[in-house]
């Protein structure tokens, strides 16, 4: 991908923030919009684990999990400012990542996605027994950051909709800046190759290893960060945060837009995130609509929704 | 000067007229987990808050207006149960919300219907959702706390002072341990024995055995709802205990006997409503026509018995329309401020009287001691 194929990417993922707000008819839309770029940003930190190293993982709430806690857990326990804990958590997901992921990441295929969900549903069930730290299955409350006041103080009234949609679109932008940045230097040509053959990366004397390593623990701290933002927003945190259907959610949003792509994770997040609101008249299809889309997709569209279709527009074959 | 202000009178009341025209509809909003884990509780108040509403409409509506329902189903999830919230309050513009059949669904709907001021009804049972109590907030259940309360006085009734609990790790099992732990001491109930399982265990003998091995247990007590209190009692009826069991108002549907089998569950004491023993309530009971009427309601319609849970719906929506009938009026604010003086209405939970301090309004006396006599339900007191 050449340079100004990023720049592209970068400025159609802007224009979509800064404009679609003015087709909003009211602030529901705003909340919408918030969750879409939330969901998109633990995708994108997923397509460079999956997409790019192309290794799995169906554990990522986990690190989603300790995103949101360490949001409710710092400002009442170390006094914490929410925004610093929101870098505390991602923190202690990075490292939580380097530990776990050497002996994990020898594994491979089913064998990682098993030892991947392990660890979610490890620190799901933490959250919901250390009851005395975590409030339980009840979940907490999160304390607010204070931005919408320093925003008022500033002369910026905003409602806490539309704040959110800023602050989430404005980090999915960021998240999506660093991985397409990654995806062409030394770093992300190196994971790309191990994708394709590890023997062969070997060979070209690149550190397996290492490179899995840092494509797993960037890949957490995106989650964690995804749902630090998530738990400032929603004032409240449960244990489903880091559930397991919560990792299935996450691959299947990446798959579903393109594994390797970054407009696609998006484009696969707002589609998972809308289909619910769209289909609250058929509820109880919700599932089989769902279903019936992955087939579809993989049948027909196995890169994904944005790969595949970019490819026939451009009527090449790759 | 006179003609001037009855042309001003009269200018007023059309437009009065005018604006009451324009919001011929009540607009109501509803989220509750109708599918998904919690699906027990939202299932039956989902069609009990459906079934009511086309009941009203059908009998003219409140004050000559119709109720416009809207009903999301939030799956238990507390982030979905938020979004729908918002979508509630900013793009449906309801004046009123009920739901959250879980605490955590309800604690995210919680706020955004205390930021933007739309009157709301919990379907809940944690003591956290009204106390402290909240401008807008409002609840219907028992909270766990009482149910303990309520337990326990029963069982020093009886003399039982040393007691083992074994409780759920879920939700409702974990709240109900820490209220009842919180509370035993006032009561003098002294817990020598406190166990846990976790909601999918299927099997419960060792931590009973201990309780069992625990010196001077006089009965036990089991905090938890869903399958887990049904394997519970098997396994005490296997184990030969000889002292009394007790479980939660979670399990307080016929559901739970068939589950753990009418001879295990013999002689099993639990607090709950009125709704239980409907056939049996004498025809004076304050109760009476409310939870009859309701009960063959909901049969006719969906052709199954409600439960407890469904209840806690019906008393929503009725303290809805009771505020509303009272109030005259549409607004938010004012649905609430009359929320917030209802006084002696009869639900299926028990009488309803709120105050600026007390949002859930009820009291003990709510709680009915059920045992469970051959096959079926039996009031105690």
């Amino acid at each position: 991908m050449t340079r100004r194929m990023k720049w592209i990417q970068l400025g159609v993922l802007a224009a979509l923030i800064v404009l679609l707000p003015l087709l909003f008819p009211s602030g529901y839309y705003y909340r919408v919009g918030a969750l879409i770029f939330v969901n998109a940003l633990s995708v994108v930190g997923l397509v460079i684990l999956i997409g790019y190293a192309g290794q799995i993982s169906l554990g990522h709430a986990g690190f989603a999990g300790i995103g949101a806690y360490a949001c409710a857990l710092a400002p009442e326990h170390l006094g914490l400012h929410p925004g610093l804990a929101v870098l505390l958590g991602a923190g202690i997901s990075g490292v939580m990542a380097l530990l776990i992921g050497r002996p994990i990441l020898r594994l491979k295929g089913y064998y990682l996605a098993v030892a991947t969900l392990g660890f979610g549903i490890l620190v799901s069930m933490v959250l919901t027994n250390e009851r005395a730290l975590t409030g339980g299955p009840d979940g907490m409350v999160v304390a607010d950051p204070g931005l919408r006041d320093l925003l008022r103080d500033l002369g910026l009234r905003l409602s806490g909709g539309e704040l959110w949609y800023g602050v989430s679109g404005l980090v999915l932008l960021v998240g999506a800046w660093i991985a397409l940045n990654l995806l062409d230097s030394p770093t992300g040509r190196a994971m790309r190759a191990l994708h394709g053959s590890e023997v062969a990366a070997a060979t070209v004397g690149i550190d397996v290893a290492a490179q899995k390593l840092r494509a797993f623990v960037i890949s957490a701290v995106y989650a964690s960060v995804a749902g630090s933002l998530l738990a400032l927003q929603n004032q409240y945190v449960t244990p489903d945060v880091a559930g397991f259907l919560h990792s299935v959610e996450m691959v299947t949003m990446a798959v579903l837009g393109g594994v390797g792509s970054v407009l696609g994770a998006t484009l696969g997040a707002a589609i998972l995130t809308l289909l619910p609101q769209v289909l609250t008249v058929f509820a109880e299809y919700e599932q089989l609509v769902l279903g019936a889309v992955m087939i579809g997709v993989m049948i027909f569209l196995p890169q994904g929704l944005l790969p595949s279709i970019a490819r026939r527009l451009r009527g090449t074959s790759e | 000067m006179r003609s001037r202000t009855t042309t001003a009178l009269a200018t007023l009341a059309a437009l009065a007229t005018l604006t009451g025209a324009a919001q011929a509809e009540i607009r109501l909003g509803a989220s509750v987990s109708a599918t998904g884990p919690a699906a027990f509780l939202g299932d039956p108040e989902a069609k009990t808050i459906e079934m009511m509403v086309e009941q009203i409409n059908a009998s003219g509506g409140i004050n000559g207006e119709e109720i416009a329902l809207t009903l999301y189903d939030d799956g238990g999830d507390p982030n979905k149960a938020r979004t729908f919230a918002t979508r509630l309050v900013e793009d449906d513009e309801v004046v009123a919300i009920i739901g959250g059949s879980t605490t955590g669904t309800t604690m995210s709907i919680l706020s955004v219907a205390e930021a933007e001021g739309i009157p709301f009804i919990s379907l809940a049972g944690a003591i956290s959702i009204i106390d402290p109590v909240r401008e807008y907030v409002f609840k219907t259940p028992h909270t766990d706390r009482m149910a303990c309360e309520k337990i326990f006085a029963d069982m020093a009734a009886q003399d039982i002072t040393r007691i083992g609990m074994i409780s759920g790790t879920d939700g409702f099992g974990a709240s109900m341990q820490a209220q009842c732990k919180e509370v035993a001491g006032a009561q003098g109930i002294e817990i020598l024995a406190d166990e846990t399982y976790g909601p999918q265990d299927a099997d419960m003998t060792p931590q009973l055995t201990r309780i069992r091995n625990t010196e001077g247990v006089q009965a036990v007590l089991n905090p938890g709802f869903g399958q887990g209190p049904a394997i519970v009692t098997r396994n005490v009826a296997q184990l030969g205990f000889e002292i009394p069991l007790y479980q939660s108002h979670g399990v307080a549907s016929d559901a739970f006997i068939e589950l753990a089998g009418a001879e295990a569950a013999e002689g099993v004491r639990l607090p709950g409503t009125a709704l239980l023993i409907a056939d049996l309530l004498a025809e004076d009971d304050p109760q009476y026509q409310v939870v009859t009427d309701y009960t063959a309601a909901y049969r006719e319609a969906y052709g199954t018995a409600t439960s407890t849970f469904g209840g806690y719906a019906h008393d929503a929506v009725a303290l809805i329309v009771d505020a509303v009938t009272r109030a005259g009026s549409t607004d938010p604010d004012d649905i609430r401020d009359a929320l917030e003086t209802t006084e002696g209405l009869v639900g299926t939970t028990g009488t309803y009287t709120f105050s600026a301090e007390d949002h859930l309004g009820l009291d003990l006396s709510a709680f009915r001691m059920l045992e469970i006599r051959d096959g079926g339900w039996s009031a105690v007191d």
